[in-house]
């Protein structure tokens, strides 16, 4: 592929912009953040010459190293919602742009139109055809609303199934990468069947023939993150969430106020380690310390890793084979008492 | 000035001479605001003979109305809700449970039934809103996925009967994974070729919509019953504009395709047996 066509397929928001900004810091990051300037304050100090600082930078920095490790290895619910909503994080296609070596984004559910909070189309990881769908969300203020936030309408669900199908038909297996606020809550996401569209990607993914991966990249609510959440390995990176609403949302309905959203995130149990311990989840994929945003290269060289390991032992298995675990997986899922 | 001054202070009616009328004698419409007596209701399915308001009724009623006298029997019963997360808002999960059940008539959001229509064999599932609104956590999916069973194995056609708010929030991500646990299983009985049959009834939203209540063979709906995926208060805060009148009823979601018809209450039980009849061959030669 000519480098023209590179770019006018990888266009429209694709790539992450490279420029290094300032580091954004969460509030539960400030110790952090103070530590940093501390430590620029010493450096400036150490170039002026006139004080020996390397012996206090050693220490500052492995002081930091230890706040880090503290900070990011306990985090609470609300404080994995915050990192996996953080202003800087990669979303799907940069994924994408980083995993493949070609990539044709394809457009349109043939029906309606083109939905750009759900994007797709068929990458080559290391010469191995993959089909990708996801939601992608914008980077700023304007990219944002023509994302519209990575809400998805029902043509995008639609567009989706386009796409997943014509993988099927070509025997090329599924990364489904899962980042979004919620399926859009508007009038004519109504009018052209939000539920529909979502139900019916539900049972369709349920017996896809090729191999499905889906992996939870930012935020994962609700029916609009399951809609296209139905896969063999269900995966999601270290700083997401998974739920059946967002804290917000559960805040304002079992509380009557918005100002529960901590204590929602914590009974909701919507951490990757909880998904997990409930079998709801099948893995974990672990984020660079800090964060995704903190190193998004690293984070796509783990993400490449993770989804050639699955997508070789996923086509191990017949298609068939691959169904009815699928089915028992989502079957076997609830708790009750009989 | 007023028009007319009162003369005597206070309620002179002795105690006595009160006329008792005990709760349920009546009835007061809450779309027409017609009062009618209770029994007039019940006559008629449970429908206002005024304006034709469908009240909200639950597994019990639905299955008086459909099924041939003493042919039901409700299954999976035992299937029971259990706090697994220890979920707290105001009040604890489990004392949410225990209240409920004290209270109704029902031991979760959806009972099963079996039983005969016009002699046909039908397995439904009816949600009950008055167990927490009618909100999907496990033990809807389990007896979902358990009738879905039994209908494979004895090839009965299925009827879903949805009224509920969504998914249960107090069971979290476990009710969200119910919608991918009933999605999975209706692919097993549309591989077995038996008729699934989704009737929507007022209201019917959130993950249900996505889930279950929209993959019927044919979704079905009684008349002005509230169907969508996001709540209307919602979609008001996110548009910043009043909905269009009739916005999310039945009429309006047929309108736009998505459902095959709209059936009276009185009608249901004749058009289910035609469905079945005609679906599975068995009218009599």
């Amino acid at each position: 592929m000519n480098d023209d066509l590179r770019f006018a397929v990888f266009n429209g928001g694709l790539l992450h912009s490279t420029k290094q900004t300032e580091m954004i810091y969460l509030d539960f990051e400030k110790p952090i953040e103070e530590l940093y300037e501390q430590l620029e304050k010493l450096k400036k100090i150490g170039e002026s010459g006139k004080v020996d600082v390397d012996s206090a930078l050693t220490e500052l920095e492995e002081k930091i190293s230890e706040v880090k490790k503290s900070i990011y290895g306990s985090l609470t619910g609300w404080q994995r919602v915050q990192l996996s909503r953080h202003p800087e994080r990669p979303y799907t296609l940069f994924y994408i742009s980083k995993l493949c070596n070609r990539f044709l984004e394809l457009h349109g559910d043939r029906n309606f139109g083109d939905d750009k909070a759900m994007v797709g189309g068929l990458g080559e990881i290391d010469g191995k055809p993959v089909m990708f769908i996801g939601q992608q969300k914008g980077e700023n203020t304007k990219q944002r609303q023509y994302r519209n936030f990575g809400m998805a309408n029902p043509e995008g669900y639609r567009k989706a199934l386009r796409l997943m199908k014509m993988a099927e038909k070509f025997n090329i297996p599924i990364v489904s990468l899962i980042d979004t606020p919620g399926a859009y809550p508007g009038l004519e996401a109504e009018e052209r069947g939000q539920g529909e569209a979502i139900a019916k990607n539900l049972m369709e993914m349920t017996t896809l023939k090729v191999p499905v991966i889906c992996i939870i990249i930012g935020e994962g609510a609700s029916g609009g993150a399951l809609g296209i959440g139905i896969g063999d390995k269900v995966l999601m990176l270290e700083n997401t969430w998974y739920s059946v609403i967002s804290p917000e949302s559960c805040s304002s309905i079992l509380w009557h106020s918005w100002d529960f959203k901590e204590q929602a995130a914590e009974e909701l149990k919507l951490t990757p380690e909880h998904m997990k311990q409930f079998k709801l989840i099948d893995g974990i994929i672990r984020e660079p310390i800090g964060g995704a945003h903190n190193n998004p290269d690293e984070m796509a060289m783990i993400l490449k890793k993770e989804i050639k390991k699955h997508i070789a032992e996923l086509e191990n298995l017949k298609s068939e084979e691959r169904i009815e675990m699928r089915i028992e997986k989502f079957s076997s899922m609830g708790v009750f008492n009989d | 000035m007023s028009w007319f001054k009162r003369d005597k202070q206070g309620i002179l009616t002795s105690t006595e001479e009160k006329l008792e009328v005990p709760d349920g004698v009546w009835w007061q419409c809450s779309s027409c605001k017609k009062t009618i007596p209770t029994s007039d209701l019940t006559d008629n399915r449970y429908v206002c003979p005024n304006c034709n308001y469908h009240a909200r009724i639950n597994s019990v009623e639905y299955f008086d109305i459909i099924y041939d006298e003493g042919t039901v029997k409700k299954l999976f019963e035992d299937l029971e809700p259990r706090d697994f997360l220890g979920f707290n808002d105001l009040k604890s999960y489990k004392d949410r449970l225990v209240d409920t059940k004290k209270k109704v008539n029902v031991t979760e959001a959806l009972t099963v039934g079996s039983g005969k229509v016009n002699g046909h064999k039908l397995i439904t599932c009816c949600m009950n809103f008055n167990f927490i609104g009618g909100s999907m956590g496990s033990v809807v999916g389990e007896r979902i996925s358990k009738a879905i069973d039994h209908c494979v194995e004895k090839k009965y056609p299925l009827l879903i009967i949805s009224k509920s708010g969504g998914a249960r929030m107090m069971e979290s991500a476990f009710s969200l994974m119910q919608m991918a646990k009933t999605s999975a299983k209706l692919t097993q009985l549309a591989a077995a070729k038996l008729p699934y049959i989704s009737l929507m009834t007022d209201p019917t939203t959130g993950g249900v919509t996505a889930s279950y209540a929209m993959l019927g063979d044919m979704n079905i709906a009684e008349p002005k019953a509230l169907i969508g995926f996001a709540g209307p208060r919602v979609i008001k805060e996110t548009i910043g504009k009043d909905l269009p009148k009739g916005f999310q009823r039945s009429e309006f979601v047929m309108e736009h395709g998505f459902l095959d018809f709209i059936v009276d209450r009185k009608d249901l039980k004749s058009r289910l047996t035609d469905i079945v009849e005609l679906l599975m061959n068995k009218s009599e030669k």
